[in-house]
């Protein structure tokens, strides 16, 4: 090992310090964007240093600079230009189309080195089977990274709405996913035990790639939140095990952390949701064939409640807490309510805003989009937090929220048992403004909006804050 | 077994024990942009592009070398940029310095 050698590992090492530093930094919120920062500066570090490497051995020629210069330009275009000019609301579509790529990169990797010794063994310059410390990863990284690129794709594709985000039984079901495994391990311990053969691993990359779209596909887009933290860590599972193929400690250390950490925030996210990683991998809401027909509503009549009402209600009560949910990010209303919220306050009404932990679309989404809308953060409280104060509050405001908000997550035996949900129903009165009585993700009838205590405003979400606006101001 | 891949089995465990270490009590409210930075950093994978694209000789590594580079450049760049995005939505804002914690529920301002 020569200098420049050991100058580039140490960059390479003080790059993966920055990514565990930059991690550390993340779990709060004060030094969070501190934190990301130092991660990006380690990755700056870490991609320079490689540069420099290959630039002085002089192993890159012409052509190579080329692939590497314009490959850069336009992955690093795609990205900026994307990462910019994303809505706030359709930032966790976009967080999964970059997984899937990184996943795809860490697959190549694989691809290409497993073909290129192929051909040095049939050009008979390589006298060795490819040894199992370069066939297991090798099939491992195939294999993960493609799951991880089709299933990162259809979870983007759901959220998008380009493929239904309810549960889409894929024929044969678990047949095809049995099948599927099957295939791979065959053809996986076939090439470990010494046979050299691309064709075999093609077979391997075919059979993942479909996996991904069949694992993805029947989980319901609420549950999406947790298939794409999931997938996360499996693409820095894959990465890791490129580290081993081309020998590589960074990719080794930083897959490997990504792996894990993304394991554990998986498990955290899922908890918030009172969802268990496995229930959602094996079929999400629904997907089960032993989910208890819910009768639901009972029969009880909704009360369709006008504007000019609503905002006499909601000026004259001392507290109001108001319940965003999906439904407010969709229509892009953050802004609106923001603005019929600093209206009552003007008139004395004390404002909070009652954030579950899945409101939106992922964990956190909420609260990033009425932060964009210049919410005070202080007004922005957490479920367990204001749950109690719901008693207290005159009017509860539900904007967009639908199955968080449902009591019948308060009995056993409904498709929204366990979840935690708001107290909106403890509140003295309730509005909700909602398009119209269609079912949330869970597909089952919310008993909020029969509770004889519940007015429903039936508009989008934008139009129907946008008049309560005007009408509050008339009076 | 070489001494290289026991070197590289070894900093693959402990790497793995530092991932489940450095993720402590989250709030909900960071998990989305904690998630978002994770990706960002398997963006790595670019260092590993970048050698495969310098030694590419024939034309298939040639254009696998290029998609992977682009591949993960994009997950680098994007990944980072929206994370950033993210969380500067959490930068305190003058405006949030109002007096009362919003949240008492109780006591209504004037």
């Amino acid at each position: 090992m020569d200098t420049l050698e050991a100058v580039v590992r140490i960059a390479w090492l003080a790059g993966a310090a920055a990514f565990v530093l930059g991690l550390m930094r993340m779990n709060s919120p004060a030094t969070a964007r501190n934190g990301n920062l130092l991660s990006a500066g380690g990755m700056a570090i870490a991609i320079g240093g490689t540069a420099v490497l290959l630039a002085a051995r002089g192993q890159a020629g012409l052509t190579a600079w080329i692939i590497i210069l314009a490959g850069i330009a336009l992955g690093g275009g795609l990205g900026l230009y994307t990462a910019r000019t994303v809505k706030m609301t359709a930032m966790p579509q976009l967080v999964s189309l970059f997984n899937a790529v990184g996943g795809g990169a860490a697959a190549l990797i694989a691809i290409d080195d497993y073909i290129r010794l192929a051909n040095l063994q049939t050009a008979a310059l390589l006298p060795n089977a490819i040894p199992l410390q370069i066939a297991v990863p090798t099939v491992l990284d195939v294999v993960i990274g493609s799951i991880t690129f089709t299933g990162s794709l259809i979870a983007s594709g759901k959220l998008m709405g380009v493929i239904p985000g309810k549960p889409i039984k894929v024929p044969g079901g678990q047949l095809v996913t049995v099948a599927l495994a099957a295939i791979t391990a065959v053809a996986a311990i076939y090439l470990w035990l010494g046979n050299v053969s691309v064709p075999v691993l093609f077979v391997i990359i075919a059979a993942s790639l479909t996996f991904g779209v069949t694992m993805v596909l029947p989980i319901g887009g609420a549950d999406m939140p947790v298939v794409i933290s999931l997938l996360n860590s499996f693409t820095g599972t894959a990465v890791a095990m490129a580290g081993f193929v081309i020998g590589n400690d960074v990719l080794i250390i930083a897959g490997a952390l990504v792996g894990a950490s993304g394991a554990i925030l998986t498990k955290l996210m899922a908890d918030a949701m009172n969802r268990s990683v496995l229930n959602i991998i094996a079929g999400g809401f629904g997907g089960g064939e032993g989910t208890v027909a819910v009768t639901g509503a009972e029969g009880g009549t909704v009360r369709s409640l006008g504007v000019d009402d609503a905002a006499i209600q909601l000026a004259y009560a001392q507290n109001v807490i108001i319940v965003p949910g999906y439904g407010l990010a969709v229509a892009q209303a953050q802004h609106a309510v923001r603005e019929l919220a600093e209206l009552l306050e003007a008139r004395g009404v004390n404002v909070s805003y009652a954030i579950h932990p899945v409101a939106g679309r992922m964990p956190g989404h909420m609260n990033v989009l009425l932060a964009e809308a210049n919410v005070p953060y202080p007004q922005l409280r957490e479920m367990d937090d204001i749950n109690p104060e719901f008693e207290r509050a005159d009017v509860a405001l539900v904007v967009g929220a639908n199955d968080v908000t449902n009591p019948a997550a308060r009995r056993p035996g409904t498709p929204v048992s366990g979840m935690p949900i708001l107290d909106v129903d403890h509140a003295k009165s309730i509005i909700v403004v909602k398009r119209s009585m269609g079912r949330g993700y869970a597909g089952i009838d919310n008993e909020l909006y029969v509770n004889p205590k519940t007015g429903m405003l039936f508009a989008d979400a934008k139009q129907g804050l946008a008049d309560l606006v005007a009408a509050v101001k008339a009076l | 077994m070489s001494p290289e891949l026991l070197g590289a089995l070894t900093v693959f465990v402990l790497a793995i024990l530092c991932g489940f270490a450095v993720i402590s009590k989250v709030p909900a409210t960071l998990h989305t942009p904690l998630m978002s930075g994770a990706n960002s950093i398997h963006g790595i994978v670019l260092v590993g592009s970048m050698v495969i694209a310098a030694s590419a000789t024939d034309l298939l590594s040639q254009v696998l070398s290029f998609v992977a580079v682009a591949f993960a450049t994009m997950n680098v760049v994007g990944g980072y940029v929206v994370t950033d995005r993210m969380l500067q939505m959490f930068k305190r804002k003058p405006a949030a310095a109002k007096p009362a914690e919003a949240g008492a529920g109780e006591a209504p301002k004037a």
